[in-house]
């Protein structure tokens, strides 16, 4: 793609980044109030905290990395 | 009602819908934040038709994606356009009936055919810078090959797009309970918006945005459910406990008999029929694909797309397959006990009758139920429509995994990746019908002379038709169930004769134009022919197959392959009375008349071949660890 376009990558930096933030955000809610869905497994995982925080790290890793005006190749 | 059944649109890949049971209860609820996942996807794919559409002023730009794609884009919307929900969701309800014998559909019947694809073919479609499949016949066997093909994949591509309207439709309706024009209405509209305005490429973003999501949504459940299981060694030992057989574990060892293994297949069929045939037919040869890799900014990266997508193609079993295997073991029923998935025609004989207590038909429930694991005491609850007593099919095992690990949020995220799977399943089917109609149907038999933006605004308007008449074909199919089967068949007439044209075009110089179009005609009739015998008289399965013990898994692996070298041996028989072009026409076109472009030299890393040998040994170990 052309350096000067805006790559895929940072489509999918905002997507996952946003994603990870809202999923994140709700895992700690859920920690912190104790308040777990009762048809769901394993929430003693806190799946929501870990996954929505790996999710926000790629997300945030692309938008920097492909982020509109930076050159890449 | 709909039902996914195993072989489909690709003949092998896509699982479509027949039946799904429509009046049963929502599997899953969506809270505030899972609705507010789905709408940001919304969002973001319509923002990303119209930033795109300032790049989309040439024909080039809007039918190509301006040939520009780098080899990781390409090779990801390669492998993701063949990742639809549906597909998904099938095979793992195949996996929950077969066990890892589905996974043949990602290994033997994708691997060897994308690397041909890439190593072997992928030089002649580039170099002779054709703009679809039907483009290249027309260099390689004339105007009627071209017409013949072109026409058969519009139509085909059309109808599909509304099956997988509908499909998704149904989908949401089954897990969300959404309202069918709803779902209807909102994915046409987003899919014209994004398409109408930003072309193939719009559509390969998307797909690659979608191989994103569906990793992201759905990698969660084959964690988690390993976790509970116990890992491998605890989900083998519980599964043999519960079936008491391990057959679900073995890829080839019982397909030596078509008896012998759940799918009633045979290895012949399995290796001729599905490894060669189908697969080398989808993956070589329907434009669906092929566009996405004609798409890359130079040959190298043509060929390596591919060998990319072939990594991701055989890891996929790890969110498709495992899932229908941890989904034997882990699923509950609401008072704890082993959740037993039944086949669609179970789930619509137990349908409950909404004005009284109890199924509408016992006896026919209770004769379907008896074919199933339903244990007695639960096959009584099932009769008298008992609380907590509701009957899932294999195809919802996908799903109710998802619900069963997934609260708000992350089930947004998931849902979200099934929509994302049918919308850019949907958007394939338009963007290669538009090309397709666009420079081989349109600029030749109706303006043969017109302005670059004249084809483009046809290209634009022909997404706008194609998607409205798809709407058609999604209620067609809805009020008209059968039709469904039939829109699936069609594909799978076109495919094998298809490769054995393009084959013969492709490496034997002699080929002659009328032989390519008479072998490509007398596959379809040969094809078709099959379909309709079986179709009236089903016991001929047996002939078809070469078994009596063939199920109709088989029949359609064998049909193809008759197919195929009835195609062939016309074609070379044909040629042999035809006069053949001189050599120096066939230049880019042909096997050993072409000089192929000398690449580059490149870094080990970066060379093709060294990722295709890891392919390679990385396929040859799968299959000989679960062999």
């Amino acid at each position: 793609m052309h350096g000067s376009r805006i790559p895929i990558w940072f489509f999918i930096g905002v997507l996952l980044t946003v994603y990870g933030v809202l999923i994140l955000g709700y895992g700690i809610y859920e920690t912190v109030s104790g308040n777990y869905p009762p048809q769901v497994q394993m929430t003693d995982l806190h799946t929501p905290v870990w996954w929505g925080g790996l999710l926000a790290v790629i997300g945030l890793f692309y938008l920097v990395k492909f982020r509109p005006g930076r050159s890449t190749k | 009602m709909l039902e996914f059944a195993p072989l489909s649109i690709a003949g092998v890949f896509g699982m479509m819908p027949a039946q799904l049971a429509l009046s049963a209860a929502p599997l899953a609820r969506l809270k505030p934040l899972d609705i507010a996942v789905i709408a940001i996807y919304f969002a973001m794919v319509v923002w990303i038709g119209f930033y795109l559409k300032g790049q989309s002023n040439t024909s080039e730009e809007f039918f190509m994606a301006g040939r520009e794609m780098t080899a990781w884009i390409a090779g990801l919307s390669f492998v993701s356009a063949n990742m639809g929900s549906l597909e998904l969701m099938g095979w793992a309800g195949s996996a929950y009936q077969y066990g890892i014998l589905a996974t043949h559909w990602y290994w033997v019947g994708a691997i060897p055919a994308m690397l041909f694809l890439g190593l072997v073919m992928m030089p002649f479609y580039y170099v002779s810078k054709t703009h679809s499949v039907p483009g290249y016949l027309k260099l390689r066997f004339g105007e009627h090959a071209r017409i013949l093909a072109a026409i058969s994949f519009a139509t085909e591509m059309i109808l599909m797009s509304g099956v997988n309207m509908f499909a998704m439709a149904v989908v949401m309706k089954v897990v969300l309970g959404w309202d069918i024009t709803f779902s209807i209405l909102v994915s046409s509209v987003a899919v014209a918006l994004y398409v109408g305005l930003g072309g193939l490429r719009s559509a390969i973003f998307n797909e690659v945005l979608q191989f994103v999501l569906i990793w992201g949504g759905a990698l969660l459940v084959p964690i988690l459910g390993m976790m509970q299981a116990g890992g491998w060694s605890g989900l083998k030992s519980k599964i043999i406990a519960n079936m008491h057989t391990d057959t679900y574990f073995h890829l080839w060892r019982d397909t030596g008999h078509f008896s012998a293994n759940p799918m009633g297949v045979h290895w012949t069929g399995i290796v001729f029929g599905l490894g060669f045939v189908i697969s080398f037919g989808y993956w070589t040869t329907d434009f669906l694909v092929v566009q996405r890799v004609l798409a890359a900014h130079n040959l190298r990266a043509a060929r390596m797309a591919p060998i990319i997508g072939s990594f991701f193609k055989m890891a996929v079993p790890f969110i498709v397959i495992l899932p229908g295997l941890l989904g034997l073991v882990l699923l509950q029923n609401s008072d704890g006990s082993r959740r037993v998935l039944v086949g669609e025609d179970v789930v619509k004989a137990c349908s409950v009758n909404a004005t009284s207590s109890g199924v509408e038909d016992a006896a026919a429930c209770s004769a379907e139920m008896s074919k199933t694991r339903l244990s007695p005491a639960y096959q009584q609850k099932v009769l008298s429509d008992a609380p907590g007593s509701e009957l899932h099919s294999y195809n919802e095992a996908l799903p109710l995994m998802l619900v069963r690990y997934c609260g708000p949020g992350l089930l947004g995220l998931g849902i979200t990746a099934l929509i994302a799977g049918f919308m850019s399943g949907m958007a394939g089917n338009v963007s290669a019908f538009s090309t397709v109609w666009t420079y081989d149907i349109y600029k030749p038999l109706i303006k043969k002379t017109g302005s670059d933006s004249h084809y483009v605004m046809v290209g634009r308007l022909s997404i706008m038709v194609g998607v409205t008449v798809s709407i058609g074909a999604a209620y067609l199919v809805m009020h008209a169930h059968g039709i469904m089967d039939y829109v699936q068949a069609l594909f799978s007439f076109f495919i094998a004769p298809l490769l054995g044209a393009i084959l013969m075009g492709m490496f034997w110089k002699r080929a002659t134009a009328p032989a390519g179009f008479l072998g490509l005609l007398g596959g379809i009739v040969t094809s078709v022919s099959l379909f309709v015998w079986v179709k009236l008289n089903p016991s001929e399965l047996a002939t078809v197959a070469l078994s009596p013990d063939a199920k109709p898994m088989a029949e359609n692996l064998y049909r193809a392959l008759w197919a195929f070298l009835t195609s062939v041996i016309i074609i070379y028989v044909v040629s042999l009375f035809t006069k053949a072009r001189p050599v120096s026409e066939l230049e880019g076109l042909v096997y050993g008349a072409t000089k192929l472009p000398t690449e580059e030299p490149v870094p080990f890393y970066k060379n093709e071949y060294i990722w295709a040998v890891l392919v390679v040994v990385i396929f040859a170990v799968l299959n000989i660890l679960f062999w």
